[in-house]
């Protein structure tokens, strides 16, 4: 699909209006020419809405780049930095290395990458990506590279592995994964030897804007821009043939025509949703006879608790998916529909332009590997709450139920029987806090994106207090859903660094319940005045009045409140903590 | 293709890579006529040529062109073949 955008596209998309869209710097360093590759991604942010300022150092600048501290690249100050390295220039390299330390080369190129990620973190706040190399063997051994620790291809793919190795122990390095972008498209494809020759340019013009969708997808990940939701049609979608017409022994799954490409379609949704995508189902069908092999069919792979929202009925798409919207309360732009029709598609991709509808290719036997090679659920975290996920979803529905038979809301909140465990940041939830700094863009006052180590390096700095709220009731467990981060200002103000809550606890009164918190430890430790202030994105609308309604005052963009006459706020929630308040500084 | 044929696919290409719609190439025309036409959109350039007229030139032979007419040649050549 991103094969549609060709060089040329992108470059002509540079000419067009980037305003309104989010800005990111981007430093480029290359060991080969990187212009073409400068462009493309320019260009490609453009069709993602992102602004990319790119610094592009000269040619082959690398190390000069790195180990200067009055480099451009730290003048620069960049997000990101993508360090560009190319297979060509490590098979040289290799070739330029003593015979006898060949057998260790992956180590030596390990080294100078650490020497590298020593240096950058240590001066700047940026995300490092690095790339896998594509492979190539250069047949000095053949086939007996293998049995030959010192040959090329051996020490290359070791390098590969340990990079990924590198980017576990390390969440600031990233790495662009172009040796599984040759293995889709090929080594003749990615590469052009001409373009090589004449220009030491080492990708085709073909490749670069696949190059540029990779760095894009990384970055748009981290920027808290991903898909959460996958939403599949049934028939002919996620088994052969028609429920209604077929019956349940008719619809092709497993052994049954061609139920395999089917059953590994399933297989492959299930995956996602044990890594915490929500599945929902949106179908015209009676809904009876469409749940029907969620229960009962051997061959199914989902089954009715993988199923975030079961949406079966006569209504339109469009329609069914905005209903799908409203429950589950996350942006059209983190949904993706998949339908095997046409003509359903082309009617809600117009009706709601930021939902990802893939155009699926007509054979469904082709259907998987499309998907897959669209990349569409580009992640920057995984935590073991996400797989969770599901159940969360499907307990909420079950409140919606039991809302429905209280005439007034707060009799319905006195009934859930909430309890929030609060916390100060604990090595356990750093993962989760981390993430919801990531994700969380609807309640959420500044949007300051915090990686696992910012986390870590400021529960160590005296001058912040963290919060963690958790949150049960008697349906089941939401698990973390609020962060608070304060921060010292002076002797007597605290200033509110982040305030986020999960979408999935909005009113429950938890802000409420929140601020009582926020004002029970500003008493503990003798702080008179809380400061907040509320940053306004495209998305956080819902808390433009957060700070007024709570009672603070506005001045000069900041909002106060005053310690000592806070009226304590009214809450259906109780502490299971009563001694919370004993983190002090 | 003749030569005037070829001269002007070529013209609408140049216009679109280099982004300037008031190129008029003859066959004396060189690099040092047209300022977006570098080393780097020469590369392009080429590219979209051998797209367009559906042939491969070596790297010697991208490097001998002096001017248009000697492109215009090349080209004349091998879709002649």
């Amino acid at each position: 699909m991103y094969g549609q955008y060709t060089f040329s596209d992108l470059k002509s998309n540079l000419k067009k209006d980037f305003s309104g869209f989010k800005k990111v710097k981007l430093a480029l360093l290359s060991d080969s020419a990187s212009q073409f590759l400068n462009i493309a991604i320019k260009g490609f942010g453009y069709n993602r809405q992102l602004h990319f300022e790119i610094y592009e150092a000269d040619y082959n600048q690398v190390d000069l780049q790195v180990s200067d501290p009055f480099s451009e690249l730290y003048t620069f100050n960049p997000d990101f930095i993508f360090i560009n390295f190319s297979t060509e220039k490590l098979l040289t390299a290799f070739y330029e290395t003593e015979s006898s330390l060949q057998g260790v080369f992956s180590d030596l190129v390990l080294q100078t990458i650490q020497k590298y990620m020593d240096v950058i973190f240590s001066r700047t706040r940026s995300k490092l990506i690095i790339n896998t190399y594509p492979e190539i063997n250069d047949s000095v051994f053949g086939n007996y590279s293998s049995k030959n620790e010192a040959s090329f291809i051996y020490q290359l793919r070791k390098i590969n592995l340990l990079l990924m190795e590198k980017s576990q122990e390390n969440k600031d390095l990233l790495i662009c994964d172009l040796a599984v972008l040759q293995a889709e498209l090929g080594y003749s494809f990615i590469s052009d030897k001409k373009m090589y020759a004449m220009a030491d340019m080492v990708y085709s013009v073909d490749a670069v804007p696949y190059v540029a969708k990779i760095i894009t997808d990384i970055i748009l990940s981290y920027q808290g821009t991903f898909n959460k939701c996958l939403i599949l049609d049934l028939d002919n979608t996620i088994w052969g043939g028609i429920i209604g017409d077929d019956g349940m022994e008719g619809i092709q799954l497993g052994h049954l025509g061609l139920g395999k490409v089917y059953t590994e379609l399933q297989l492959w949704a299930k995956q996602l949703k044990q890594r915490g995508i929500l599945l929902a189902i949106c179908s015209k069908n009676t809904e009876e006879i469409a749940k029907e092999p969620f229960i009962k069919h051997p061959d199914m792979v989902l089954r009715m608790d993988d199923i975030a929202m079961f949406v079966a009925n006569w209504e339109t798409k469009v329609e069914n998916i905005r209903y799908i919207q409203s429950i589950l309360n996350i942006g059209f732009d983190s949904m993706v529909f998949v339908d095997d029709n046409p003509f359903e598609r082309e009617m809600v991709k117009s009706a709601i332009p930021e939902l990802t509808v893939p155009d699926l290719p007509e054979d469904p036997a082709n259907y998987l590997a499309y998907l897959r090679s669209l990349n569409l659920f580009e992640t920057a975290s995984f935590t073991e709450e996400d797989s969770e996920r599901t159940k969360q979803y499907q307990e909420e529905t079950l409140r919606n139920i039991l809302q429905r038979s209280f005439d007034n809301g707060n009799d319905f909140l006195a009934n859930l029987g909430m309890t929030a465990i609060v916390k100060t940041f604990d090595e356990f939830c750093i993962p989760r806090v981390a993430q919801l700094t990531q994700r969380s863009n609807q309640f959420n006052l500044r949007t300051i994106r915090y990686t696992e180590e910012d986390i870590r390096f400021l529960c160590k700095d005296p001058d912040f207090l963290t919060i963690s709220l958790s949150l049960e009731d008697r349906i089941g467990h939401h698990g973390l859903i609020a962060v608070i981060i304060l921060k010292k200002q002076d002797e007597y103000s605290l200033f509110i660094d982040t305030w986020i809550m999960s979408c999935r606890v909005l009113k429950r009164g938890m802000e409420n319940f929140t601020m009582n918190m926020i004002i029970d430890l500003a008493k503990e430790n003798n702080f008179e005045k809380i400061i907040g202030e509320y940053l306004p994105t495209n998305k956080n609308g819902i808390v433009t009045n957060h700070y007024k309604d709570l009672g603070f005052e506005l001045m000069d963009n900041k909002w106060f409140l005053d310690v000592a006459s806070y009226q304590e706020k009214n809450t259906f929630i109780t502490n299971s903590n009563k001694a919370w308040t004993a983190i002090r500084y | 293709m003749d030569s005037n044929q070829i001269l002007s696919e070529l013209n609408t290409i140049f216009k679109d890579v280099l982004d300037n719609n008031k190129i008029q190439l003859t066959t004396a025309t060189t690099a040092k006529d047209i300022e977006e036409w570098d080393s780097l959109s020469n590369i392009h350039l080429v590219i979209e040529i051998e797209r367009h007229f559906k042939l491969k030139f070596t790297t010697s032979e991208i490097q001998s062109w002096k001017n248009i007419g000697e492109l215009v040649n090349s080209i004349e050549k091998k879709t002649s073949k």
